[in-house]
This record gives structure tokens, C-alpha cells and sequence, in this order.
């Protein structure tokens, strides 16, 4: 595997006045990796997910995207990135085509690539019928697939996913995953939170974060044979059963 | 009754950390009944005026004098021409031009008549007519000192009582209308939003799975309302008698019987609104069109009902809050008891059971 | 600038496809511009008259003609004691009563004097006061009236009299409607641009789409633009609208330029919606920012002088109407339909409300923070 850094992290720490959400962490991702990023409710993955898009200022520690600063060069990072987060993102209110229009007008693709991405990706997931129909009547699986198709449509360097798979069905989280994968051969690092421990068993390397700390960060197989475990889910529950706060 | 006090703390809870929300809620009653107590009022002062005075004599000046020295007059600016009368008009806050004919006092001496023009920016009629009234009244009153030694017979007097309010309060029809559009407010619009909230947001169906009587989950819905419209009728009767001076002529347990009677019919307009509408959105434009509108409009508070065309005015009868104020205006300034306002109680009594019946039949239907 | 394209297209999108704001845009100036100069009238006619005629006598029952026929008044009772009238004003069956004196034709003529009471019911002032004001000057007519007929002319003009002729410029016809058509047109455009603007962007932070967003490489102004003008564009169509209606319904044209008229209507709506964006960017939840929009309406119609002349306030309240800028667009509207008013003279009126815009649109701009 290509050894290149896209995301690093050093002592990356944020707190809401007393309350140390993020606490130090320091880790590294590489490009193409799918890079799994575990805890329980309230570890504080969501917080330092959002310090890494740019959209929340850490408090103190280091950090760099694509190679651009946190602090300083955070519309640079939003260049590079793609992102969709746990509430569905797309306009609801807006058709299949008209969300595609829009977020490839904001990343800056042209009409030409808008209109050949746009046609590919609807075709990819079979969305032909449906393309003019406004988003809110799909179910929900489709949104989710057509969010995260929306999300790397600018080819990004990276793809920051925050629990996609709620809610679905296993046989579209199985092709979800198929997508990812797919987005990872392209070189697209994937950076994905998640609930589900057989989710956790696709990604090349995972960390399990327990009350802010980062308390673990090897493959899975890795993990599994330092905790002496069967699965996945017995490391997380070995981890995260020292955890002393939960939503 | 335990489940029922959860369900009701739940709601207490949710209102109370939307401390913005709050704010506005028992802000909105201060803030307005502040306004129309000593912002708005009927009384003529500082009137910005022109005057173009064509003689410069003696008598004119006296004139002028006693316009400088009347309170309802402001001397903006003094004319030399006729062509400068309309620009002042146009670009200023004149509103009010008074003309002195040339050579005033001659042709008063000895013609025994003189010119005065007075030109109002009729822009608004009625402050036009007030504004020449006074205007009049001072020339009238300069007019009658000259002639003092010379009193005009066959005289008629006319002394003047203005009843109930004889400082003309701007209070005396705000309170009651403040009292009848905040409870309609916050019972009919928070409640429906309320209610409307968890069925966009879903959580109305994980209430109503729950052991609860569907009928409970409502009640714990209105009950705070019910509560903070109790507190809000608190604060507005507090300060309209202890800074606006407003009297409580009437009983005070008369008057909250009728609030309580009137919140209920407000709850159960609310709880109506809520059976019909599916998303906030929905909500707020029909409580704000459909009750705010109307009741700034037609219950008789902000506008006499009696100048209304006669649809208006049949329009008003289906208003709640046109009941409500006539009752407020009756028992605390009018002193008047239950013997000459059961009829309105009665209406507003009736239409309670007609929203509550509808929107239970309508609840049924949707579960 | 080609993001800001398609960040406009998404949201004209969205605006013409909620069914709702649609009706609202179209159902609230039909009804506000057809209802509220009928229901808004403090153009007062049938003032409910209570007369106590203690005389019986020919000039008292002339004098209660002249009441009758004024056009004012509507005669509804005849009472036989002051007291008894005083129950009908308690019953709301009586505004105003007149108390004619016992022996009033005979004190007149043979005392030269007579005095009539006049007693309003004042919960209302406004009404109460000009229900007097009409009262006295019948009662002056009247007067006159029987001057002339039993002096010898001859003593009339030894006295010397100020002659006052008085004549109403602008609204010559003194309709009430004239006057307030123009205030309620000002009246909608700011609730239009002012609901709308302050419920969007709030409503992106309840759904979520805002963080989308703000992921994007979009800048803030350019998503503060695109949040400006599809309401400005709304606000103005509304205007439009507002003006064929009122000519329809009530034939009022401005006597002004339309251009003049646009033009500040556009700047006003530039600061209106900036502060729609604050209010938006403040609140967390759509009722919040309802609320809050509530709040400010309330407050600045109230002090805006639409029904009531701001000159007549206290001071502390007429510096409040300096920073109003709802204010501002109900004064220029009345001078532009009403008098004509040219840019020149409303050049002050420009001035502050380009502050305005200037103040709010900044104050949102940095307010708005892609990150926290």
C-alpha cells in the first residue's frame, strides 16, 4: 500500500469549557486506506470528525488535511474533502438531478462534467426513472447511496462518511460497502465512523476512541489477535465497557 | 394521574431550555402594553408647522407668538414665497402651512376683516381635521381677546366629560386587546406548534404507543401553556394597574373566571389547528393569518367595529377574542358584573365545545 | 460567482415548489390590501348618538337635526335622564350622549347664554375625541347659524373678524384609505421579506443541510447572497403586485415616480433582509426564529407610525422610530403615492436606510460562521 499521509493528527484536543470532549489524539491515515474511526455514543467521534472538515476550531493540538492546516487553511481542506454526515444531507425538496447540479456547481465541476458525472452516477445506481422526482420520495437506503455518490463527485481527496449506514437495510449496507470500496481503488481515502462492528471488519485499519482518548488503532485482524478476541465486537466491548460517560 | 405529571414536567422542560422562546413570551405582553401605554397616544404635540407670514406686522407676530407658545405646535420653518409651501410639504414633516394675508392688521382695523390660511397635508385625514381644530381654536382665541370688551351674544357652552377614561389613555383599549391576542398567542399558536412538532419529528407516534390515554398526551401538552398564559395575565394586570393606572372596576374573580374560560376556548382552537396541519410550518402561517390577522383586525381592538363594513362587522361575531374584550372592557373599566356580560361568556362557552368536539373527531379519525 | 449561480438556482427551486410560501405570497397581500383599509378605519362615521332633550323646544329639536344629519352621528336613543343614556353607553349601545338643559331656547334668548353638555365614552381616545371635536363644531355651526338669523347685520360687522379658510392638500377628498393603502403596501413588503428571510436559514440548521454547506468550499458572501436574492426578487414582485391591487381596488396611483418607489423599496429590502439573516443566523429552531420575527414585527409596526402619528409620541419612543426602519418605507410610501414626492426630497430617507443595510447585511456576514 502506498505509504502517503493525507490526514494527521498531533494531541488534537477539543473542550466545551470544562468538559474535554476530544482529548489528545494523535494518529495518522493513508491515502486509499478505509480508515475506520469506532466508539460508543458520546466518545467524542462526531466532534472530531467536525474538527478535521473544518466546520469546528479545535481548542489545542495539531492537525493536517490533504496537507493543509486545520486552523489556517480550512476553505483549502473543503476543497479537497467530501463529506455527509449522520442527518441525511441532500435537499429533500429538491430532485435526484437538481441535487447533483448543485453540489457539482458548488465544488467548482464544470457544466460538462456535471452533466457526465450527473448521467454516470444515475445510471450506476440505476436511478433513471427517478431522476426528476424530488429526493423525500426515496427510500431511505437510495438516499443514503445517492449521498455518498453525491459526496465524491468532485473527486476528492479524501471522503469523510459519519455513521452512514443507519437505519438500513443489510443487503444495501452490503452494496454500500461495495461503493466504498470502489471509491478506495479510485484513490479516494475513506474516513468512516460507524456503529456496526461487521462494518468495522471491511476497513483496513480501525480506532476505537473510548471518552475522548483514542484507546486502540491497528487493523482488524491486528486488534482482534492482540485482545485475543473472535470478533470485532469483542474488542469494542473489552474497550468500551471502561467508558464512563455515554449520551 | 403520576404518568400524566411526567408527561407534563417532559413539556415544562422542553419549553423552558428554549429560553429565547420564553423570553418572547413573557417579554411580548411587557413590551407592548409599555408601547401603547406610553408611546402611543391621542394627543396632539409638536406638530412640525410652516408659516408664511405675508404682513409682518403686530398682529401677525402676536399670532405667531402664540402658536410658538402652544404645545401642540412646533414652528419648523418660516416661508417667504408661495412656491415654497409644496416643497415643504414634500420633503419635510410640515404638516401643517398657516397663510397670513398682506397688510393683516390694516384690513382688521379697518375692514374689520382678515385672512388666515391654514393648509394641512391631508396625507392622514384625521390629524389633518385635529391639527386644524387647534389651529382654529388659537386664532378663535386671539380673535375673542381682542374683542373682549365686545362679547358676541346668543352664546352656547359646551362643557365637555369624557367617561371612564378622562386623560384618554391609549391603555384603556390596549390592555384588553393586549390580554385577548397574547393568550390567543401563546394557547392557540405554541400549543398547535407544539402538537404539530412531534408529528413532523415523529415522536408522536412513540407517545402514543405508550400506555398513555391519547387524550393525556394532549392535555399534558396544553397545561403548561395553560400556565404560562395564567402568568402572562398576572404580569399584564399587575402593570396595567400599577404603572399604567388603570382601575379594576369590576370583580377580579369575575375577570379570571372569564380568562380561564377564554384560554380554554384558545386551547381548544389550538388543538384544532393541530388536527389539520402536518408540518410547523403549516402551523405557524395558519395561526398567524388565520388568528393573528383576524384578531388585530376584527375583535375590535386595534379598530372601532363600528366603522366596519357590514361583512367585517358579521365577520367580527366568529371571532373569540371580539367576546373577550368586550368582556375585559366591561368588568375592569366599566365595573359592570356578570349580569350583563353572560351573554358573551356563553359564546365564548360554545365555541369552546365546538373546537374541542371537531378536533376530537378529527383526532380519532387520523389514529 | 458560478457557485453563486447555482446556490440561487437551488434556492428559487425550493421557494417555487413549497406550495405554502407560494399561497402565502399571493393569499396575504389579496387579503391584507382588500381587508385591512376597510377593517383599519379610523375614518369615523356612525358614531352611536344618545340625545336627553330636556327642552321639547323648536331650536332643540333643530339642533338634534343637525346632529342627525351630519353624517357622523347615528341617532340610536332617546333618553329621559342623563343616567339612563349612561346605561346605554355601559351597554355599548351608545358612544356619544348629548344633554340639551331644560329652558335651553329661553336662556338662550333671554340670557344669551345656554350651555349643552357633552359626555363621550373614552375607553377609546381617538374615537372619544374626535366624536367631540365633531360634537363642537355642529354645536359652532349651529351657533352661527341662529347669530346670523337674530342679529341685526349692522352689529355683526363692527366687529372685527379673522377670517379663516383652511384647505387640504394631498388627500384634498380627506380618504382615509388614500392614506392608509400606501402604509399597509409598505406594511406587506416588510412582512413578506422579513418572515421569509428570517425562517430559512434557520430551517437549513433544523434539517441539517446547512453543514453540507458548510463543508463546501462556497464563501460566506456568497452564501449570504444567495440567501438575499430570492427574497429581494419576492419582495419587490410583492410590491408589484401590492401596486396593481391597490390600483384595482381602490385607484390609487402614485403620484410620484415608480422608480423612485423601486429603487428605495430595494434598499430597504437589502436592510430587511440582512436583519431577516441575523435573526435567522440567532435562532436555533424555525418556532424560535418565529418568534423572534414575531417579537420585532410587533415592535416596529406599533412604533412604525401606520396608524398612529409618530410626532405624537414621547420623545424616548420618537428616537425609537429613528432607528426604525420600517418607519422609514411607510413615510416614503406615503410621500410618493401621496405627494409625489422626488429622489431629492427623499434624499435623507436614502441615506439612512443605506445604513441600515449596510449595518445589518455586515453585522450577518460576520455573524455567520461556517465554523464554531
Amino acid at each position: 500500500m502506498n505509504k502517503e499521509i493525507v490526514i494527521k493528527t498531533d494531541k488534537l484536543t477539543k473542550r466545551f469549557g470544562d468538559f474535554i470532549a476530544v482529548n489528545e489524539i494523535s494518529f495518522e491515515v493513508y491515502k486509499g486506506e478505509i480508515f475506520g474511526f469506532l466508539g460508543a455514543n458520546g466518545a467524542g467521534k462526531t466532534t472530531a470528525m467536525k474538527m478535521l472538515i473544518g466546520i469546528s476550531k479545535p481548542s489545542s493540538g495539531n492537525a493536517a488535511i490533504a496537507g493543509y492546516d486545520v486552523y489556517k487553511q480550512t476553505e483549502l481542506i473543503k476543497r479537497n474533502i467530501g463529506y455527509m454526515s449522520q442527518k441525511f444531507s441532500l435537499y429533500e425538496d429538491l430532485t435526484i438531478k437538481e441535487n447533483i447540479q448543485l453540489f457539482g456547481g458548488i465544488y467548482g465541476l464544470s457544466d460538462d462534467q456535471i452533466k457526465t458525472k450527473g448521467e454516470s452516477l444515475i445510471e450506476k445506481l440505476g436511478l433513471q426513472d427517478e431522476a426528476d422526482k424530488l429526493v423525500v420520495s426515496l427510500p431511505l437506503g437510495w438516499k443514503q447511496k445517492l449521498a455518498f455518490s453525491i459526496a465524491i463527485l468532485h473527486q476528492p481527496k479524501i471522503v469523510f462518511l459519519d455513521e452512514p449506514t443507519g437505519g438500513v437495510d443489510p443487503i444495501t449496507r452490503r452494496q454500500f460497502w461495495d461503493m466504498i470500496y470502489e471509491a478506495a481503488d479510485n484513490g479516494i481515502t475513506v474516513f468512516v465512523t460507524t456503529h456496526y462492528m461487521d462494518e468495522a471488519e471491511y476497513c483496513h485499519r480501525v480506532s476505537i476512541m473510548v471518552d475522548g482518548v483514542i484507546q486502540a488503532l491497528d487493523s482488524p485482524e491486528g486488534l482482534k489477535m492482540r485482545y485475543n478476541a473472535q470478533s470485532m465486537e469483542e474488542v469494542f466491548l473489552m474497550l468500551a465497557r471502561g467508558a464512563k460517560r455515554s449520551d | 394521574m403520576k404518568q400524566l405529571l411526567i408527561f407534563i414536567r417532559k413539556e415544562f422542560r422542553h419549553i423552558l431550555r428554549d429560553y429565547r422562546s420564553m423570553l418572547v413570551l413573557l417579554g411580548l405582553p411587557i413590551v407592548q402594553l409599555l408601547i401603547f401605554g406610553f408611546a402611543i397616544t391621542n394627543e396632539t404635540r409638536n406638530s412640525s408647522i410652516a408659516i408664511l407670514d405675508n404682513a409682518k406686522d403686530e398682529t401677525t407676530q402676536k399670532i405667531i407668538t402664540k402658536f410658538e407658545n402652544s404645545r401642540y405646535f412646533d414652528i419648523d420653518r418660516t416661508l417667504t414665497t408661495n412656491e415654497q409651501i409644496e416643497a415643504a410639504f414634500k420633503s419635510g414633516k410640515i404638516k401643517l402651512a398657516i397663510v397670513f394675508q398682506s397688510n393683516f392688521q390694516n384690513e382688521l382695523a379697518h375692514a374689520n376683516k382678515a385672512q388666515i390660511q391654514l393648509i394641512a397635508d391631508a396625507t392622514d385625514p384625521n390629524q389633518a381635521t385635529t391639527l386644524v381644530n387647534y389651529a382654529s381654536s388659537i386664532i378663535m382665541d386671539y380673535q375673542n381677546e381682542l374683542n373682549e370688551t365686545n362679547k358676541l351674544p346668543y352664546t352656547i357652552k359646551t362643557e365637555t366629560r369624557m367617561l371612564y377614561n378622562p386623560q384618554l389613555k391609549g391603555a384603556y383599549t390596549s390592555v384588553p386587546g393586549v390580554m385577548g391576542m397574547i393568550l390567543l398567542l401563546i394557547s392557540a399558536m405554541m400549543t398547535s406548534i407544539a402538537i404539530v412538532k412531534e408529528k413532523e419529528l415523529g415522536t408522536m407516534e412513540i407517545l402514543l404507543v405508550s400506555p398513555m390515554k391519547p387524550w393525556l398526551v394532549i392535555l399534558s401538552k396544553a397545561i403548561p401553556y395553560f400556565i404560562i398564559s395564567l402568568i402572562n395575565v398576572a404580569t399584564i394586570l399587575i402593570l396595567s394597574v400599577f404603572i399604567l393606572g388603570l382601575p379594576i372596576q369590576g370583580s377580579l374573580t369575575l375577570l379570571i373566571l372569564a380568562t380561564v374560560i377564554y384560554i380554554f376556548c384558545a386551547l381548544s382552537l389550538g388543538l384544532l389547528i393541530s388536527t389539520i396541519t402536518e408540518t410547523q410550518q403549516e402551523a405557524m402561517l395558519i395561526s398567524l393569518l388565520g388568528l393573528m390577522m383576524p384578531v388585530v383586525m376584527l375583535s375590535g381592538y386595534a379598530f372601532p367595529i363600528a366603522n366596519m363594513p357590514f361583512v367585517l362587522q358579521a365577520l367580527s361575531n366568529v371571532v373569540p377574542a371580539k367576546w373577550y374584550i368586550v368582556i375585559v372592557k366591561g368588568i375592569m373599566i366599566k365595573g359592570i358584573g356578570i349580569s350583563q356580560i353572560w351573554k358573551e361568556l356563553l359564546i365564548l362557552l360554545v365555541m369552546t365545545v365546538l373546537f374541542l368536539t371537531i378536533s376530537i373527531k378529527r383526532f380519532k379519525i387520523r389514529l | 460567482m458560478r457557485e453563486l449561480t447555482f446556490l440561487l438556482r437551488k434556492e428559487f427551486l425550493q421557494i417555487f415548489r413549497n406550495k405554502l410560501i407560494l399561497r402565502m405570497i399571493f393569499a396575504l397581500p389579496l387579503i391584507q390590501l382588500i381587508l385591512l383599509p376597510y377593517a383599519a378605519t379610523y375614518e369615523i362615521k356612525n358614531i352611536t348618538l344618545s340625545i336627553v332633550d330636556n327642552d321639547h323646544s323648536e331650536q332643540s329639536r333643530r339642533l338634534i337635526n343637525k346632529f342627525t344629519s351630519s353624517g357622523y352621528f347615528r341617532l340610536t336613543d332617546n333618553s329621559a335622564t342623563y343616567n339612563q343614556a349612561l346605561d346605554k353607553v355601559e351597554k355599548d349601545e351608545a358612544d356619544l350622549i348629548v344633554v340639551i338643559p331644560q329652558e335651553f331656547e329661553r336662556d338662550l334668548i333671554r340670557q344669551s347664554e345656554s350651555t349643552i353638555m357633552i359626555a363621550a365614552n373614552a375607553i377609546s381616545g381617538q374615537t372619544a375625541g374626535l366624536a367631540v371635536a365633531y360634537s363642537n363644531s355642529i354645536i359652532k355651526d349651529f351657533n352661527n347659524e341662529i347669530r346670523t338669523e337674530w342679529l341685526p347685520q349692522s352689529r355683526f360687522n363692527t366687529i372685527p373678524v379673522i377670517e379663516i379658510t383652511n384647505s387640504n392638500w394631498f388627500n384634498t377628498q380627506m380618504n382615509y384609505k388614500d392614506f392608509i393603502v400606501p402604509g399597509v403596501l409598505a406594511l406587506l413588503v416588510t412582512l413578506v421579506g422579513y418572515l421569509m428571510s428570517a425562517l430559512n436559514i434557520v430551517k437549513e440548521k433544523e434539517v441539517g443541510t446547512i453543514e453540507q454547506l458548510n463543508v463546501s468550499p462556497i464563501k460566506k458572501y456568497q452564501f449570504v447572497l444567495s440567501k438575499l436574492i430570492p427574497f429581494w426578487v419576492l419582495g419587490l414582485a410583492v410590491m408589484t403586485i401590492g401596486f396593481i391591487m391597490s390600483f384595482v381596488v381602490y385607484g390609487i396611483y402614485p403620484e410620484g415616480h415608480f422608480w423612485v418607489g423601486y429603487l428605495f423599496a430595494g434598499v430597504y429590502l437589502i436592510a430587511l433582509l440582512g436583519f431577516g439573516l441575523l435573526t435567522s443566523i440567532f435562532a436555533e429552531t424555525q418556532q424560535q426564529a418565529m418568534f423572534i420575527a414575531y417579537f420585532f414585527m410587533l415592535v416596529f409596526i406599533l412604533l412604525g407610525g401606520l396608524f398612529s402619528p409618530t410626532e405624537n409620541m414621547p420623545d424616548w419612543a420618537r428616537y425609537l422610530t429613528y432607528i426604525n426602519p420600517v418607519s422609514y418605507l411607510i413615510e416614503v410610501m406615503r410621500m410618493l403615492v401621496l405627494k409625489g414626492s422626488s429622489f431629492w426630497d427623499l434624499r435623507l430617507h436614502f441615506l439612512v436606510v443605506t445604513g441600515f443595510a449596510i449595518f445589518f447585511n455586515g453585522l450577518a456576514i460576520y455573524k455567520y460562521k461556517k465554523t464554531n
